[in-house]
């Protein structure tokens, strides 16, 4: 921002009548101004972290969860959920899907992935 | 495994069975409020909690039957060793001395890790956080709070650019608090905004479904600024955003701390300032918690000025509202915190808001004055927001340098920090989630399109790790050299031969404090203390903190420096105990031996405190056991002394007597041995003699039967007495 001289007695001219109580509503009607679509983004985004969380929490450890999530991100399939590519190839062979993923990351099962999520899915 | 009070932790003991270990708990943990005018020892208190097990209380205490009243807010003690095994020590002290939450730094660089660490690597100026670390120090904990009877947080942070990551390994090894704030994560850590915003939302979230307390990351705004006391506005907004952002992320807005510290110090009036603003943010975010912070910004090397701004800084707390009281070592201008200045933070808080217990009972904030003030303040914020909201949005904001600019807003200086949609770790990561975006997990933020009809996401897999930490993977080292076995390896002999060597941070460290006044300017002072240290045969030295007396008269200079050897335990001649008998004992000898002693301070002495602790009854005194006294009063010369024990029949002479340099009480000593022998009655009379430096050698020496030092009570004295009594008559 460039530089300036205060003029909070301008700016603040339509804020000098409000009792306190308008004042913090009116501060936190600006917040979530500022915080919805912020909300919306994440809400409707994801990440190679967030995907990585997920397998964690699916009982893959650190380094799996990193190896089959940075191949999805190669692939650009993430969007589909890292948890939801290894749930589905497993089911497919009808395998644990801690196997399925395993699989994964030794280099199996990839054309499934391609037909399924690279070529098919819903955008 | 349970912790006893006098022995060491045993960190082999910790590292067993880890990969079975399970947290006891999960979620934060306040403090059991007592309700006001809880009676504590003598005193009533108003804003004061379960007291503990086991403590070390403030160093008066034991004037007021060593009381440890514990304050209602929860105590903060920041870890940063950088070695988890030390940390664990570190924590056992903090929590004896009252630190309720235990919050450890990251090593650095952890927030631009993209994914998790394993094993127990070596930070710096923290500890890499891993699921073993994780899970030792919760054990460690686990077993403290049972020794000191009361839960314990244990803290860490959700940042950087693996924060869903971290918030699931937090979330199950039972970390109970975590920093979360992505603007943090903008600002000051130089990753993409985008990022952090999208993978904060899904950190939030995890750590909502235990109950985790969040702390955000606003404060380091005025820790950045130079002029920290005019970021106030946008520190309001700061907090605002994470908080919201937290609460729509689906966080209780009760496990919400705002990080609040007292913005600026003396020699500013610094009270004014801080005092509107603790004031505004506490009104503004009424439904939330506080955490409040000390200041770091401005504080040096000298540690009694860091303490004077602490201690004022939790005036602050008292005087509005805290929930969390979290301290800064006041060596934190110097290096990576010690030992001794972990334990003097917490000791600051505990002792200051103990002392302003109830404070609020006779002290009001005068509004009249105030209002004006806090609502001007209340303005400039909205009207930041305003603007924000006129630029686009908070990306935009950004983009443009709205924060941590050192102008007071809407005043700007054009020095705000930039960073671009585009730019920044991680930046073109993010992706949307597809229609057919799946997660088949609990806990799980934003659009899941889970097939319908079930209970729970994870049913779909079986469970997931939130629900059965069965199915959680342990990985114990990766690393054979970098690693807590090759680390304890190195100290090993140490404690197999039982040797003892000085330490501030680490075992065996051997680092030792000293400090000196030189009558010289700064630099010939620096210089001359650094040869001393040479000549001590101590090495590497070096000063850590000066202080002016007088630009050429004197400089006082403190040093650290190492000690080259290590001394063997076993060698150590300790010197006995006073040997004392029971209450019981001593009443059953003087019913039987009737005695009468007499006794005052002798020479030139007025103190007379600690003989009448030693005499009367209301304080324990020999009284209570049937020994009668004659109080001769202070300044008694030896000679009235003698005649006052030969008129009154006393077995025994109590003087009481200071150390001085000129000797006086070695001649006082030596002439009352030798009046009672010109007068006959030496081998019929005990004469004993007390005082604070006084022991029993320096007694002996002089022709007394026993001396008495700090720390004496009356049945020591009676002890010695009934003893001596014994063997005069056999």
């Amino acid at each position: 921002m460039e530089p300036r001289k205060s003029d909070f007695e301008e700016r603040a001219k339509h804020l000098m009548n409000m009792t306190d109580e308008e004042l913090d509503k009116y501060f936190w009607d600006l917040v979530e101004k500022v915080v919805d679509p912020l909300i919306d983004l994440a809400s409707t985004h994801t990440s190679p972290s967030v995907e990585r969380s997920v397998l964690l929490r699916m009982g893959f450890n650190s380094m799996e969860a990193k190896a089959l999530v940075d191949k999805f991100f190669e692939k650009h399939i993430l969007g589909k959920g890292a948890g939801n590519i290894v749930y589905t190839i497993a089911k497919e062979h009808n395998i644990d899907y801690i196997q399925a993923g395993r699989d994964l990351i030794a280099g199996k099962y990839w054309d499934d992935v391609e037909r399924i999520f690279v070529h098919g899915g819903d955008k | 495994m349970k912790l006893e009070p006098n022995k060491k932790l045993d960190v082999e003991e910790i590292l067993k069975d880890l990969d079975k270990y399970r947290p006891k708990r999960k979620g934060w943990t306040w403090r059991e409020k007592l309700p006001p005018k809880t009676k504590i020892g003598d005193f009533e208190y108003y804003e004061i909690s379960k007291p503990l097990k086991n403590f070390v209380a403030l160093p008066a205490a034991h004037y007021f039957k060593n009381i440890d009243p514990q304050p209602q807010e929860v105590i903060t003690s920041e870890i940063a060793s950088g070695r988890f095994e030390e940390d664990i020590r570190r924590m056992r002290m903090a929590a004896w001395h009252g630190a309720d939450h235990i919050m450890v730094i990251r090593t650095l660089g952890q927030s631009h890790m993209d994914g998790l660490i394993e094993g127990t690597p070596e930070g710096i100026g923290g500890i890499p956080i891993t699921r073993k670390q994780l899970r030792a120090s919760r054990k460690a904990l686990d077993l403290i709070e049972e020794e000191v009877g009361r839960p314990i947080n244990f803290h860490s942070y959700v940042s950087g650019v693996a924060g869903p990551e971290v918030a699931v390994l937090f979330a199950e090894e039972g970390v109970n608090g975590a920093h979360q704030d992505p603007q943090y994560n903008v600002l000051y850590r130089g990753i993409n905004m985008i990022r952090s915003f999208v993978d904060a939302a899904v950190a939030k979230k995890i750590m909502a479904s235990v109950d985790m307390l969040q702390i955000d990351g606003a404060h380091n705004a005025n820790a950045s600024a130079k002029f920290a006391w005019k970021v106030m506005p946008e520190l309001l907004v700061q907090h605002a955003i994470n908080s919201l952002y937290s609460v729509k992320a689906g966080m209780k807005k009760e496990n919400i701390a705002l990080s609040t510290v007292p913005p600026i110090v003396s020699p500013t009036p610094e009270f004014r300032l801080n005092f509107v603003y603790a004031l505004t943010i506490r009104e503004l975010f009424k439904d939330y918690k506080f955490r409040a912070q000390m200041n770091t910004r401005y504080i040096e090397s000298d540690l009694f000025d860091a303490t004077r701004i602490h201690v004022l800084d939790t005036l602050i707390s008292r005087l509005t509202k805290a929930d969390i009281q979290s301290t800064i070592t006041p060596d934190e201008g110097r290096n990576v915190p010690w030992h001794i200045n972990s334990i003097r933070g917490v000791e600051t808080a505990k002792h200051t808001l103990i002392a302003l217990d109830g404070i609020k009972e006779m002290v009001q904030v005068n509004w009249d004055n105030v209002r004006e003030k806090v609502r001007e303040l209340k303005m400039r914020a909205i009207l930041m927001l305003e603007e924000i909201v006129e630029m686009g949005g908070y990306f935009e904001a950004v983009e443009n340098g709205m924060f941590v600019d050192n102008g007071e807003y809407p005043e700007r200086m054009g020095d705000g920090i930039v960073r671009k949609k585009d730019g920044g770790i991680g930046a073109g990561t993010v992706v949307p989630r597809d229609k057919d975006y799946m997660a088949p997990v609990c806990h799980h933020f934003g659009y899941n399109n889970l097939p319908e009809g079930l209970e729970k996401p994870c049913d779909l897999i079986g469970g997931c790790t939130l629900c059965n930490p069965d199915k959680i993977q342990y990985i114990d080292e990766l690393d054979d050299e970098d690693n807590v076995y090759k680390r304890l390896d190195k100290i090993r002999e140490y404690r197999e031969n039982n040797l003892i060597k000085p330490e501030v941070e680490w075992s065996y460290d051997g680092y030792i404090q000293l400090d000196m006044t030189i009558p010289e300017s700064e630099e010939y002072a620096e210089a001359a203390a650094l040869e001393i240290c040479k000549r001590m045969g101590l090495e590497d030295a070096q000063v850590i903190s000066k202080t002016v007396l007088h630009p050429t008269e004197a400089t006082y200079v403190e040093l650290k420096a190492k000690v080259p050897f290590a001394i063997k335990k076993d060698e150590l001649v300790l010197p006995q105990k006073p040997e004392v008998m029971s209450d019981d004992e001593l009443f059953e000898f003087f019913a039987k031996h009737k005695v009468k002693v007499v006794a005052g301070t002798v020479g030139n002495d007025e103190h007379n405190v600690g003989i009448r602790e030693i005499l009367d009854i209301k304080h324990g005194g020999i009284e209570k056991y049937g020994i009668k006294y004659e109080y001769l009063g202070t300044s008694v010369p030896p000679e009235k002394m003698i005649d006052a024990a030969i008129e009154y029949g006393a077995q025994a002479i109590l003087a009481s007597m200071i150390v001085t340099h000129n000797d006086v009480h070695v001649e006082n000593m030596k002439k009352l041995h030798q009046l009672a022998i010109e007068k006959g009655v030496r081998n019929k009379l005990m004469i004993i003699v007390g005082g604070t430096q006084l022991n029993d050698d320096m007694a002996k020496e002089n022709g007394m039967d026993a001396g008495f030092g700090r720390g004496t009570k009356g049945a020591h004295v009676a002890t010695f007495i009934a003893k001596k009594l014994k063997e005069m008559q056999d």
